[in-house]
């Protein structure tokens, strides 16, 4: 019989990023970097304040980017929300330039032409885009809501966030490392991740050739030996299981030695619901991780 | 060992062999008649769906459901090239010919897998190939191999040294048009169509004389002005209708038919602005070998408005006096088609479908007012890349079962007005997944195509890319996103043995054999496997 698993699917997902993310991304990207140099060498984009540019622009975004930037780059689960002033690579034109033609080396962001979504830009269009992007910027405040060394104290602390993540390479494994969230995603997506944790699983494991990375999973298997082990999937194909356990042990697992083998939804991380962490204390929190992930 | 696949081959060239180096030139040609009579000679994969039917089976069974266990890896080829590596590779006495990406094309020892010759094309620096500079491999013919090229040109290069011996553009790449399918040779012709789907080009399939280049016969497959169908496109929509045939069709011999199926309508997710059924977008399309004059046309979706190219391999089938064609669809049904009218026989579903909820009078799916694209976007099943995609099906005649490896996604579609220029993207909007949407996975599917009913499914953790192949082993062969190869038993779908290759995989796999030993060939990551018995 085809190996079963137990998929419980009560809960939605991040299922995939569009991360074709390849050498041969990298070899076009080489080659589109040569090609576009003279392009990139203007520092304003030609289009600024052209509402039609903007227009044009949008489609180009849908095509390209709203696979995981979302409609209106309000943010898709993969990508951030694009209208904040506030990013991490830059917010310049030449710097969104640069992001969108070259990626960002080392994060889910590919080089233009190889997401697997569209089928590139040219320079012009990347500068409509930019033109859209402009056209849906929200001002953020200079200084977001709550107190990021209190925030630090919780999360280290009573809050015990860094049980399971860590942030600039101190902390937990079995979670996401959390040092560039606060970068990448909007204070409102984080605060839902830590209410709501199994709404999204965050993606874990990504390779260049394949479409979908792997996900923070829960797994529960018992071994020819009755052991019973739970953890978090950190890869899983047809025939054997990696996982690491609680403890942050890792284990390696073929399926057809398993007595048996559950997957879940529903994640490992606790609901922090109000009565375990209150709003001020998780505004705070998230005050720290967007001061750390945007710094 | 059970050698009965052997007993078998009854290749005319290794009777002629004993008498000498004229016997083997006369062995290095590759003749029509050969191709129509590829069961005859099973160590060689001849053609891309390895016989004219599309039945990507083999009647090899050294390697079977009792041996397959013992599988183990012969030799390796790297590419040294990155991006998907789609080939499915010929094998023709002794030499194996294989396509890489930015158009590599390679020849080996298919004994040693040691390299004979490579060509590689220097592309332009401005081709925007929408999904991977990718190809899908050569056909051979006589002494040539062909194939297209991602700038929109014809080749043949010699089998023996890789020398180009014709060289033939066929339209501006510019304007978004490519060849990433392997040609079908038929006759003395070379056919195959074109790719740019996502540009608005105006689609076509080509036949090319295999000795001179000389273009005999281009069947556009969006009708021009006083032709039939041409009123099926709004306006001057005809012009940049779309319609690509980017994969390899198939070809009765007895009634020197070809059966070739076409891609999406552009814009792909916006029917504003070709109002009508876009023929022959979508479409199953016979066509007679000599002329490609049309024979009939069976247009699996209308008025298209998800991306679903029908550019899947349409499979002939036998049923007693009934000659049929079966195609899963991307659109998430499976057909059944008489291949001597266009007839519709059968549609059912064989994955999640939510565009269509009825039938009209002929038996074809209707799409449901609220499948369309919206500007704010709706959730359709099955998503854009679709129930299955250009990954080859498989048909054993043993079991009577039709494999195919079957996607279970929806997606968000969306629509916007999208002026169209030339040779930039044109898919007037998009699609994407939403924050609510399940988990993507996969499944190889046994399908009964009397019925359409599937008798056994295999799943993956995530949906797979890979073709399928089956031999009188009594097993099918497929690979995984994950990197498995695998073999499974073709009655029960229980998996019998599999391989990480460490790389997805993106192609079908054939199977061929020397000095009485079977092989099976899978590329995989950047990388040719093939395995053996010990």
């Amino acid at each position: 019989m085809p190996v079963k698993t137990d998929h419980v699917l009560e809960h939605t997902s991040w299922s995939l990023l569009a991360l074709l993310i390849s050498a041969r991304g990298w070899i076009a990207f080489l080659m589109l970097t040569l090609a576009s140099a003279g392009l990139c060498a203007q520092d304003h984009n030609p289009f600024a304040g052209d509402p039609k540019a903007a227009k044009v622009g949008e489609f180009q975004f849908r095509i390209n980017c709203a696979f995981c930037h979302g409609l209106g780059a309000r943010g898709g689960g993969r990508g951030p929300d694009l209208r904040r002033s506030q990013k991490r690579h830059g917010n310049s034109d030449i710097d969104l330039f640069r992001t969108i033609n070259q990626g960002i080396p080392g994060t889910a962001m590919p080089p233009n032409g190889t997401t697997g979504q569209g089928v590139g830009m040219t320079a012009e269009e990347i500068w409509q885009v930019i033109s859209y992007l402009r056209s849906v910027q929200v001002k953020t405040a200079e200084q977001p809501p709550g107190d990021p060394a209190h925030g630090k104290q919780l999360f280290y602390g009573d809050a015990s966030c860094s049980g399971c993540h860590m942030v600039d390479g101190k902390g937990g494994r079995l979670g996401p490392d959390l040092s560039g969230v606060g970068g990448a995603r909007a204070a409102d997506y984080i605060v839902d991740s830590v209410r709501n944790p199994s709404r999204r699983l965050a993606p874990g494991l990504t390779e260049a050739t394949k479409e979908f990375p792997q996900e923070y999973e829960k797994v529960t298997v018992v071994t020819s030996e009755g052991t019973e082990i739970t953890g978090v999937t950190l890869n899983e194909d047809s025939f054997s299981v990696q996982l690491m356990d609680a403890n942050e042990e890792l284990h390696f697992l073929e399926k057809d030695g398993l007595r048996s083998f559950k997957k879940s939804r529903v994640s490992l991380m606790p609901a922090y619901k109000t009565s375990l962490l209150n709003d001020k204390d998780l505004e705070d929190i998230v005050a720290y991780l967007l001061s750390v992930g945007t710094k | 060992m059970r050698i009965t696949g052997f007993a078998k081959l009854g290749c005319a060239c290794l009777v002629l062999l004993a008498v000498g180096v004229v016997a083997i030139n006369a062995c290095a040609q590759v003749t029509f008649v050969r191709i129509v009579n590829s069961a005859k000679e099973p160590q060689n994969w001849l053609t891309y769906s390895g016989d004219y039917a599309g039945h990507r089976f083999s009647s090899l069974d050294q390697i079977n459901t009792s041996t397959v266990h013992s599988l183990v890896v012969k030799w390796v080829y790297q590419t040294g090239a990155t991006g998907k590596f789609e080939t499915t590779p010929l094998v023709v006495d002794g030499i194996l010919y294989g396509t890489g990406p930015e158009n590599r094309v390679f020849a080996l020892d298919a004994h040693t897998g040691r390299p004979i010759w490579l060509y590689q094309r220097q592309l332009p620096a401005d081709i925007r190939p929408c999904c991977g500079r990718v190809n899908r491999g050569v056909a051979i013919l006589g002494d040539k191999v062909f194939f297209g090229t991602l700038d929109a040109h014809v080749m043949a290069l010699d089998a023996k040294t890789g020398n180009v011996i014709w060289d033939v553009n066929a339209v501006d790449y510019k304007n978004g048009y490519s060849f990433t399918p392997a040609p079908l040779a038929v006759k003395n012709l070379i056919v195959l169509g074109v790719s740019g789907g996502e540009y608005g080009i105006r689609g076509f399939i080509d036949a090319y004389d295999a000795d001179t280049g000389q273009r005999k016969w281009r069947f556009y497959t969006v009708p021009g002005p006083g032709e039939p169908g041409h009123d099926t496109w709004e306006g001057d929509s005809w012009k940049i209708g779309g319609a690509p045939a980017w994969i390899t069709g198939t070809y009765d011999p007895e009634t020197n038919q070809l059966f070739w199926p076409t891609g999406n309508p552009s814009p792909s997710n916006r029917g504003e602005g070709r109002v009508g059924d876009n023929l022959y977008s979508n479409t199953l399309l016979a066509l007679d070998a000599d002329t490609g004059k049309l024979s009939w046309h069976f247009q699996f979706t209308r008025h298209d408005e998800h991306d679903w190219d029908s550019t899947q391999v349409p499979v002939m089938i036998d049923e007693g006096a009934r000659h049929l064609i079966a195609q899963a669809n991307r659109n998430g049904f499976f057909y059944m088609v008489d291949r001597t009218s266009g007839k519709l026989l059968l549609a059912n579903p064989y994955g999640k479908v939510t565009w269509s909820d009825s039938k009209d009078a002929e038996g074809r799916p209707v799409a449901a007012k609220e499948s369309s694209p919206t500007p704010e976007g709706r959730r359709v099943c099955p998503g854009a890349a679709g129930t299955t995609n250009w990954m080859s099906p498989t048909f054993d005649s043993q079991t009577g079962l039709f494999y195919v490896n079957a996607r279970e996604q929806c997606d968000i579609f969306s629509t916007a007005p999208q002026p169209y220029e030339a040779g930039h993207a044109y898919y007037g909007s998009a699609y994407f997944p939403a924050d609510d949407t399940e988990p993507y996975w996969g499944a190889l599917r046994a399908i009964d195509p009397a019925t359409g009913k599937i008798k056994w499914e295999f799943p993956h953790p995530s949906p797979s890319w890979s073709g399928v192949l089956s031999t009188a082993g009594g097993l099918v062969f497929t690979g995984d996103a994950e990197g498995n190869f695998i073999a499974l038993d073709a009655a029960s779908g229980k998996p019998l043995w599999h391989f990480q290759t460490g790389g997805a995989v993106y192609a079908a796999p054939i199977t061929f054999a020397l000095d009485r030993k079977q092989y099976i060939a899978i590329a995989a990551g950047s990388s040719l496997y093939t395995f053996s018995l010990p």
